[in-house]
């Protein structure tokens, strides 16, 4: 099954985190994720977002992320593993689910039931 | 029409002895627990539509197997499966086909369905129905009066706990052995639930025991999983209690205290059953939360039984268990067994830190605990008082009648 893995972060409580240790698990976790034929993308803070919608043919553009809550999108990476269990492990190894959550959603697959 | 009666009674017998076996094995590769429910009642509906005239076949389970699995692919077909998929349909065919032909040999996936009805992903309140639904086969119907939830509801959750299994990928796969201890955990906790919500189920009769299941998926695991400890402590856990079911009322229907149950009503065979398991499972491996439960019963028995002096025993294992869980039940309970060693006031005094903890405010074994010690202690206003809470509190009416009894005791009111 295929997933994605979104990594939300607390943007403050990571700036405070030990920034050489913290690059550096990272740095393992995208070879380990690379040699299982994945890669981990980074985003920029949360402060470099633009958020847009369309309401009553006006569009309307609006700086900064969708929802201005402590936990922000951080970062994405996308796995197809067997199963949930594989998901998990893989997001637990995440140096960023010391810092923040990991949220697993699997990707739409037309075949699976839908009721 | 007799030859139908024994086509029914026969499709019966396959569906407890089968049901979950058959499910199991239908849902492990697609995840799909729904579609296989379908599946698999549409097979005994066939069953009981062929079997009174053609017969019962040699073998109703390679049966009922073969004729599910062609609505299974039937259905799986209509769902306009991509080529990928048919390559991945033909395989599952060809091994239900493998398995329909040597059916002493169908796979037992059914603890690995346990697993995926446990797992954390799952909803914990939900875990429960669940396992009873696809392992036994339960109606929601069933299964909701006992959690006191409308039949619908229950049938809804069921319904979105099971496209959650398939939805998010949840495995049917027994854990690996570092994180199993954890997961099975889940999975007895479950069970255990399932029993004790049949503990309270006096005599409807007709009616399937919920406590009779769990103690029947107890048995199930504990021969599934053979080496573990835990499964063994929760299914002695479970027997000792039942043992006891028929000195839990008296001649009128009022509850009895287990210092005053009659030992001649307890179920010997029961007792000796949960000995043995307790004595293999602490002969076996690590001392958990149910073994300490299961031993704690066992010095009940030796007590009652032999006249031995087992409260400190009892305390002990209590102080353990606090110790694992912290649990505000646990520190009740340990109080009560202090209460034999050193009296009421100490009790008290035990509990004293649980006044103030909300979760007692409703906890009804509290309040009647509260009631009993006071009263020991000579406190009776307070007594009454506590012992009224625990009256107002009571869904049981043994329970109601007997604490109302014990009030009696305590005179008037000053």
């Amino acid at each position: 099954m295929r997933y994605m893995m979104l990594i939300h972060h607390d943007e403050e409580a990571l700036a405070k985190a030990p920034q050489q240790e913290l690059w550096a698990d990272f740095a393992a976790f995208n070879e380990a994720l690379a040699r299982a034929g994945v890669g981990c993308e980074r985003l920029q803070p949360s402060s470099a977002a633009t958020t847009i919608r369309v309401r009553g043919g006006k569009t309307d553009v609006l700086d900064g992320p969708y929802a201005d809550t402590k936990e922000q999108l951080a970062g994405y990476f996308m796995i197809d593993v067997p199963d949930l269990d594989q998901a998990i492990a893989w997001a637990a190894r995440c140096p960023s689910s010391k810092y923040g959550v990991i949220e697993i959603r699997p990707l739409w697959v037309e075949t699976a039931k839908t009721w | 029409m007799e030859e139908g009666d024994d086509a029914h009674r026969a499709a019966e017998r396959v569906a407890r002895d089968s049901y979950g076996r058959l499910i199991a094995f239908l849902a492990a590769r697609t995840r799909d627990v729904a579609g296989a429910e379908d599946a698999l009642a549409e097979a005994f509906a066939a069953a009981l539509r062929l079997w009174p005239v053609d017969g019962v076949p040699d073998n109703p389970d390679a049966w009922l197997l073969t004729v599910a699995r062609r609505r299974q692919t039937d259905a799986a077909r209509r769902r306009q499966t991509r080529t990928a998929g048919m390559s991945h349909l033909q395989l599952m065919d060809d091994e239900i086909e493998a398995a329909a032909e040597t059916p002493e040999h169908i796979p037992d996936r059914r603890l690995a369905l346990m697993f995926a009805c446990a797992h954390p992903a799952i909803e914990r309140g939900m875990r429960t129905p669940l396992i009873l639904q696809t392992i036994l086969g339960l109606t929601a119907i069933d299964i909701a009066g006992a959690f006191l939830l409308p039949p619908a509801t229950m049938g809804q959750r069921l319904v979105r706990a099971k496209t959650r299994i398939q939805q998010a990928g949840i495995p049917f796969r027994i854990p690996e052995r570092e994180e199993l201890p954890e997961r099975l955990d889940a999975v007895l906790e479950a069970i255990y639930a399932a029993f004790t919500k049949g503990w309270g189920e006096i005599g409807d009769a007709g009616a399937p025991s919920l406590a009779d299941e769990a103690i029947w998926l107890g048995r199930l695991v504990v021969s599934l999983l053979p080496e573990e400890p835990e499964a063994k402590g929760m299914l002695a856990l479970m027997l000792y209690a039942e043992a006891r079911r028929a000195a839990r009322r008296d001649a009128a229907g009022a509850y009895v205290p287990l210092e005053q149950q009659d030992i001649a009503l307890w179920d010997d065979r029961l007792v000796e059953t949960a000995e043995s398991l307790l004595y293999a499972a602490n002969a076996g491996g690590p001392t958990g939360r149910f073994q300490i439960e299961a031993a704690i019963q066992s010095a009940h028995v030796a007590r009652r039984t032999l006249g031995a002096p087992t409260w400190p025993a009892v305390l002990a294992l209590y102080d353990h268990l606090l110790a694992l869980t912290g649990s505000p039940v646990i520190a009740l309970n340990r109080a009560v067994a202090l209460a034999e060693i050193e009296g009421p006031a100490a009790a008290l005094a035990a509990i004293s830190s649980l006044e103030a903890d909300k979760r007692m405010a409703d906890y009804q074994p509290y309040w009647a605990a509260r009631g009993h010690l006071l009263a020991q202690a000579g406190r009776r206003q307070e007594a009454r008082e506590a012992l009224t809470v625990a009256i107002g509190l009571a869904r049981d009416d043994a329970v109601r009648r007997y604490l109302q009894a014990r009030r009696q005791t305590l005179g008037a009111e000053a």
